[in-house]
């Protein structure tokens, strides 16, 4: 008895450490073989041949996700052979995703293309570990240099390569307000910092507490981008973020303290709300105005919102003529385990077809400026003449700008300033954070 | 031959756990005390050699100031009053009154609960907003009239911390209750009478004999529960998200290295961590050892 018990478990038991010691395996190899080594083991834990094609995003729910599945729609229509994997990992604008992301790229088991905010998120972290290929044949193939606004393609290069294919436009620059408030007050939607001053002042005194909606952290930092648009203008914006502008130039410090007056206007309970609770205020008639990006036109609409009777919006009051986009996009790693389904994928990510399918399921507009005018509605349209026209600008909160570890330090230094008000030291903090990881080294 | 048998089957039944354990908790303990000295920010590891820099910057780092800070405000304030409510629960129960079964499972249910689902759940009830939007806490305090007692929860500024602590309070007093229980039951009931024919009130004999005699189950429970808040990081991310005023070791660490790539400062906080919990967990695992040893 006991001798039939004993064999069968030393056995369960070296069977448990073999599959501990190959758990342990992959995660020792060293990530710079990885590229190479890829392409063989991906396809055999597939199991099959190149005629698949795995991409990987944080859209799983809401308009995103369906926006998704409109334009796989259109992927499996053009190529019906090829296998679409739909490897989306769930979490709010992508923190988890990249997280996740991060974990298989130093493993060595890299998607065949992933989403990635547009700009340096993407040039910073995947660029710099030589992670992706330049993807300027397909502008060129494509005719994409044509229909895509001439201001977009350096913010989203690096040295005159274009590193990945914008699928969708979001502005981050748009102050939504409350139509009948304003009008009940005898004020017109601001154009400049001082109207807009003016204006909340104007509220406060009659009664309106927290004329300017915030939300949690990043909302403050959304907040703080827009402002320093306005204030700096968009060549000295340009300039900060590309190293050649002074972080400690009194124009900056003109900034941080049109963003503290500017704060001096918010709900104290800001930390405690979603960017949706913060938005949800203008319409409710709690507060009057709301700098969030065009995503929130979307959110009044899903709670049965009308424009221009329940919100109202206008670009955040002196920054009028500047786009400060953001874009979600696709990359082309080096050594795609199946480059040619890439290839594919990508060919349909910036093809009116693929973008006209996903953006007005998702509520932004696409990359593209020929995109159907029918399919829009009255935001978007006014949107996306704004992006024909106006000078592009890119967002820090949403990764075109600065590379992931600047922005980290900024949000440090932003929280701070939040909870000590202190300019003096929120400017040490950006000059600091600059050299320490952005291009004033 | 059948004792060797069963040392063999004893070793091939602690080997896998020893090995994993080798592997996933002291390896990786090198591993991450190796990458703190290194210059690792972004995707791909860079094990140049950096010293003790990253713990130098962290000492500077006005971020890490507040962590520490938090850290204590809602170390002593989760310990102590889960001690304090543990304890008066503990005694209520001891005195023998009906439905005590009852009332001893729903203190220990919250303990059942992760903290994500009190951290949400807490999120509502502690809602600061306040006039026409005030919900949660706040409304009940202005339906009843108790005006006063309408605040800003964890959005109190410099304090919001100590906030968060109710709900960490709320799930664990009824743990702390339990191991005080057990060891209120242990103490013969010879020592209380022998005191009470001495003369001792019920206050005197609580404060000169039970709880003296209770001092090894607050030691225990102070371990636990300290050890707990050093690390904690769900219940703050539950109730109020990742913002800097309310920011612990373990938020920044999460941060710095997985939004901003900072894998050498990650280590370093981690390492700190470990440490820390180390200075308050190894005296108590001697202590225990040593006292096991004597029995």
């Amino acid at each position: 008895m006991r001798k039939s018990k004993f064999w069968p478990m030393v056995v369960v038991l070296l069977l448990a450490m073999a599959l501990l010691s190959a758990c342990a395996t992959p995660a020792a190899a060293p990530a710079g073989d990885a590229a190479a080594g890829d392409e063989g083991t991906a396809a055999e834990a597939a199991g099959d041949s190149a005629n698949q094609v795995e991409v990987f995003s944080w859209w799983t729910g809401g308009g995103e996700a369906a926006g998704l599945e409109a334009m796989i729609g259109v992927f499996n229509a053009e190529y019906p052979d090829i296998e679409f994997i739909n490897a989306a990992v769930a979490g709010g604008a992508g923190t988890n995703a990249r997280a996740v992301l991060a974990t298989r790229l130093q493993a060595g088991d890299a998607p065949d293309s992933w989403q990635g905010h547009a700009g340096q998120e993407l040039i910073g972290t995947y660029v710099a570990a030589d992670q992706l290929e330049p993807v300027n044949f397909l502008f060129e193939e494509n005719g994409w240099l044509d229909v895509m606004p001439e201001t977009l393609i350096p913010l989203i290069s690096q040295n005159g390569n274009i590193y990945s294919v914008p699928v969708n436009i979001h502005r981050a620059n748009v102050l939504w307000y409350n139509p009948g408030i304003l009008a009940d007050n005898g004020l017109e939607a601001p154009t400049d910092l001082d109207s807009w001053f003016a204006a909340m002042d104007a509220l406060q005194a009659a009664g309106v507490e927290a004329p300017l909606a915030m939300g949690e952290q990043w909302t403050a930092m959304h907040l703080f981008e827009t402002v320093l648009l306005s204030s700096l203008g968009p060549d000295a914006y340009d300039a900060v973020w590309s190293g050649e502008g002074d972080w400690a130039g009194e124009d900056v410090t003109a900034a941080l303290e049109n963003f503290a007056k500017t704060l001096s206007y918010t709900n104290s309970d800001a930390s405690a709300l979603t960017w949706q609770d913060a938005s949800r205020l203008v319409v409710d008639g709690d507060a009057a105005f709301n700098v969030m990006g065009d995503w929130a036109e979307g959110y009044f609409r899903e709670i049965g919102m009308a424009p221009q009777e329940d919100y109202g919006w206008t670009p955040v009051p002196g920054s009028n003529g500047n786009f400060q986009f953001l874009s979600d996009s696709f990359v082309l790693p080096v050594g795609a385990p199946h480059r040619d389904a890439a290839i594919a994928w990508l060919t349909v990510a910036g093809s009116q077809a693929g973008q006209d399918a996903f953006n007005p399921v998702k509520g932004s507009i696409p990359a593209r400026s020929d995109g159907d005018r029918s399919l829009y509605g009255e935001y978007l349209l006014s949107a996306m003449d704004d992006w024909a026209s106006d000078r592009v600008v890119g967002s820090l909160t949403h990764g075109v700008v600065a590379n992931d570890a600047w922005k980290s330090e900024i949000d440090t230094a932003l929280g701070l300033f939040l909870t000590n008000s202190d300019v003096a030291a929120f400017q040490d903090a950006l000059v600091n954070a600059c050299a320490a990881a952005g291009p004033c080294q | 031959m059948s004792l060797s048998r069963d040392r063999l089957i004893s070793i091939a039944l602690v080997s896998p756990s020893i090995l994993a354990v080798l592997v996933f908790v002291y390896g990786f303990i090198f591993w991450s005390v190796r990458v703190s000295m290194s210059n690792w920010v972004g995707l791909l590891p860079d094990y140049s050699w950096a010293g003790l820099a990253n713990y130098r910057n962290l000492m500077h780092d006005p971020r890490f100031h507040i962590d520490v800070r938090n850290t204590v405000i809602f170390t002593v304030l989760f310990v102590a009053g889960c001690l304090a409510l543990g304890l008066i629960l503990a005694v209520l129960l001891d005195q023998g009154l009906r439905g005590e079964t009852f009332f001893r499972n729903l203190f220990l249910f919250p303990m059942a609960i992760s903290f994500i689902v009190t951290g949400v759940v807490w999120r509502w009830l502690m809602n600061p907003a306040q006039g026409s939007r005030i919900s949660g806490l706040n409304l009940l305090f202005d339906k009843m009239g108790l005006d006063f007692l309408i605040n800003q929860w964890y959005t109190t500024p410099y304090w919001g911390i100590g906030f968060i602590a109710i709900p960490a309070i709320w799930q664990m007093s009824g743990y702390t209750m339990a191991l005080y229980l057990g060891g209120l039951r242990s103490i013969p009931d010879e020592v209380r009478e022998a005191a009470r024919v001495d003369g001792a009130s019920e206050w005197q004999l609580y404060r000169y004999v039970i709880l003296p005699l209770l001092s090894p189950i607050t030691l225990t429970a102070m371990i636990i529960l300290g050890h707990i808040s050093l690390k904690v990081f769900d219940l703050i991310v539950a109730v109020a998200g990742k913002q800097l005023p309310l920011d612990v070791p373990a938020i920044y660490m999460w941060t710095t290295t997985f939004d901003g790539g900072f894998y050498n400062r990650g280590a370093a906080i981690g390492i700190l961590l470990l440490l820390s919990v180390a200075v308050l967990v190894i005296p108590y695992l001697r202590y225990t050892l040593r006292t096991e040893a004597e029995l």
